[in-house]
Order: C-alpha cells, then sequence, then structure tokens
C-alpha cells in the first residue's frame, strides 16, 4: 500500500472529526471576542500562545502536536541545580 | 482482550468502575500513591491511606475478578513540604514487603521546585537502597517538559537505579523521545483536557513503537475514564493494528515490567498462578 494511500484513508477517517474541532476553537475565539474586555486580552500571553499554536498548524513542516505542546511549555534550564 | 491498567486510582472510584473494567476484559490494576485532592495533615494519613492501598483495595478489587498492585510514596503536590515528606519516606519500609507493592510511586514533580526535588531524590535513594521499582509522574502542562528533563537529570545521577527499573508517565509527544533516549520505560495517560488521547497515544506508538511503552486511564477523582485502556484498544483496532502489537501494549508490557519487582505475583486469565508471576 503507498503511503499516498494511506494518508487518503487517514485523512477520510479524521476528517470529519478535525473540521469539528477546529469549528470548536474558532467558537472559542469568537466568544472571547464577544466578551466584554476583549481589546484588553488581546495581547494576554495565552491567546500569543493560541495564535502561534495556530500558526503551527497551518505549516507544512511536521511534529505540530510536539511543537504546540512546546509553545504551551516552560523551558528547561540546563543549569537548574545552581543557585 | 485482556487487558492490565499500570495506573490507576482505583481508592477514588465506585464499584460501578471495577465492573465495567473487568466486563470490558481488565484483569489487573496498578495504583500509585498520589494526591487524594486535599493536602494530608500528618504521616499517620499516609499510614492509614497505605494500609488503604495494600489491605482494603486488594480485596475490593478481587470481589470483581481484577488482582491489584500498588506503589508507595509521598506525591509530588505534597513533597513540598518536606518534613513530612522524610517522616512518609522513613514510614514506607513498613509497607514495602506486603505481598501487592511493586516499588516507589508515583514519585515526581508538580511545579519543579527546590523541596520537591529533593524529595524526589530521597524517594530514589530509598529505591536504590532496596533495589524497587520506581513509577513517576510528571508535570502537568506547562511544566511537564520542564520538569521532566529535570527528573531525567535527577535519574541520570543515580547509576545504581537501572533504567529498566523506571516508568517515566504521563509522557507526552514533547516528551517522549527524551524518556526512550534515556533508556526508561515510558507510560502514556488517557485522561481528558490535560494529558492524551487513545488517538494521539495510537500516533505515538505508531511513531515510536510498542517496546517499553504503557498505556493508562490514571482515573481518579476528577472527571476522567476507567475505560480509557478499551478506548486505545479500540483505537488501534480501527486503525488495523494487529491484536499482537496491541496486547503487547496493553497486556504483556505491563507485565514485562511488573516482572522486575521480586514480589510481584500474577494468575494470567483462567491459569494457576506462577511462581515469579
Amino acid at each position: 500500500m503507498s503511503m499516498a494511500s494511506v494518508a487518503r484513508e487517514v485523512l477520510d477517517r479524521d476528517f470529519l472529526e478535525i473540521r469539528a474541532r477546529l469549528i470548536d476553537i474558532a467558537a472559542a475565539l469568537d466568544r472571547i471576542d464577544r466578551a466584554e474586555g476583549a481589546e484588553r486580552v488581546r495581547n494576554d500571553g495565552r491567546l500569543v500562545q493560541i495564535r502561534e499554536s495556530l500558526r503551527i498548524l497551518a505549516s507544512e513542516d511536521g511534529r505540530r502536536a510536539e511543537r504546540v505542546l512546546m509553545v504551551f511549555s516552560d523551558p528547561y534550564e540546563p543549569n537548574w541545580r545552581q543557585p | 482482550m485482556y487487558y492490565i491498567d499500570p495506573h490507576v486510582h482505583m481508592v477514588s472510584r465506585v464499584t460501578d468502575d471495577y465492573e465495567r473494567m473487568a466486563r470490558m476484559g481488565c484483569v489487573a490494576v496498578s495504583e500509585p500513591a498520589f494526591w487524594a485532592g486535599f493536602d494530608r495533615g500528618s504521616v499517620d494519613g499516609f499510614r492509614d491511606y497505605f494500609r488503604q492501598l495494600t489491605e482494603f483495595e486488594p480485596n475490593r478489587a478481587k470481589q470483581y475478578g481484577l488482582q491489584h498492585y500498588c506503589w508507595l510514596c509521598i506525591n509530588a503536590k505534597e513533597a513540598e513540604n518536606v518534613s513530612l515528606s522524610r517522616e512518609v519516606i522513613a514510614l514506607i519500609p513498613e509497607f514495602l514487603d506486603r505481598p501487592n507493592v511493586l516499588g516507589l510511586g508515583e514519585i515526581g514533580l508538580n511545579k519543579n521546585t527546590k523541596n520537591e526535588c529533593t524529595v524526589f531524590e530521597e524517594h530514589l535513594q530509598l529505591a536504590a537502597d532496596r533495589g524497587e521499582l520506581v513509577l513517576v509522574h510528571t508535570p502537568h502542562l506547562q511544566d511537564k517538559y520542564k520538569g521532566t528533563r529535570m527528573i531525567l537529570d535527577m535519574l541520570r545521577g543515580h547509576s545504581d537505579i537501572k533504567a529498566e527499573h523506571v516508568l517515566i508517565d504521563h509522557a507526552e509527544e514533547h516528551t517522549v523521545r527524551h524518556v526512550f533516549d534515556a533508556g526508561f520505560w515510558c507510560g502514556l495517560t488517557l485522561y481528558p483536557v490535560t494529558k492524551c488521547t487513545p488517538a494521539r497515544a495510537a500516533d505515538i506508538i505508531e511513531m515510536y513503537g510498542a517496546e517499553r511503552i504503557l498505556v493508562n486511564s490514571a482515573a481518579d477523582w476528577g472527571p476522567s475514564n476507567p475505560d480509557a485502556v478499551p478506548n486505545f484498544v479500540a483505537e488501534m483496532r480501527r486503525r488495523g493494528h494487529p491484536e499482537e502489537t496491541i496486547r503487547q501494549v496493553v497486556y504483556d508490557n505491563p507485565l514485562e515490567f511488573f516482572r522486575q519487582s521480586k514480589r510481584f505475583r500474577f494468575t494470567p486469565p483462567g491459569g494457576a498462578a506462577s511462581p515469579e508471576g
């Protein structure tokens, strides 16, 4: 079985769920925009993270799940043991 | 398909869950000591909890045909209290040789603080001294990546603990590679919102293979699904994975990991108990 046909199967299988989840995200962002004070939270760090994550989703590069998780992660400091 | 849930907090679940899990093919559960949702007031609270894990809960599980195993520790959340933690660590040996105890867990980090690291290291020393298996909790959400890397750093400092004796749990896409590169076992927790899903767990197994990897529900007192492992089985079947691969993840791998505990005894479904599990 070629990779192309396998990818087609995955897309056929998962499309509706992906679509539903994207609409959920869209609706949630609309909900924030409709709420009072929306302009004041526009640059809230969490919304910045969300916009960065959406940029990753739209990219053609792989490992999107890992990269999105890293957007929402505190950085590791190799010298964490030092006071 | 028979399966084992290697990380589930049955003390916080009702008997309906035992019944449901048994009907779906669960034959054994492994229950780490965890945060009850509130901070316990004294070491006596932990003594009572360890009695619950080693006396009451195995009997409750048995009513539904499940074998029950447990782990002992003071959890990462309460580890911020170092003096209480040291009292609990001193208490653990009283219970370590009880027949259903697999080792120390779920130890780890919560907010990646200095006190949590101190208590984690002291648990590791006990595990090394006693030759015990270790089950590690990695932090939630934004703390997970940093905390997992710190945990791996601390484990590397204990050459007397074999990598194959350690399960790093609650891994996700951004931590799995680090866990495997360090030679540890990897647990994927199928828990709503804050952790993984059956689909993502299937993705991770497709990327990394079925060796040294377990899936669990970590079902507890919060919104969680004790049928998470069967949901994973269903997802893998939906994708056309062979039954042997699925069985490896949900049955063979937990047994392989647990068999390293000198106390582990297991009766396969329909079979006689083997002397070494």
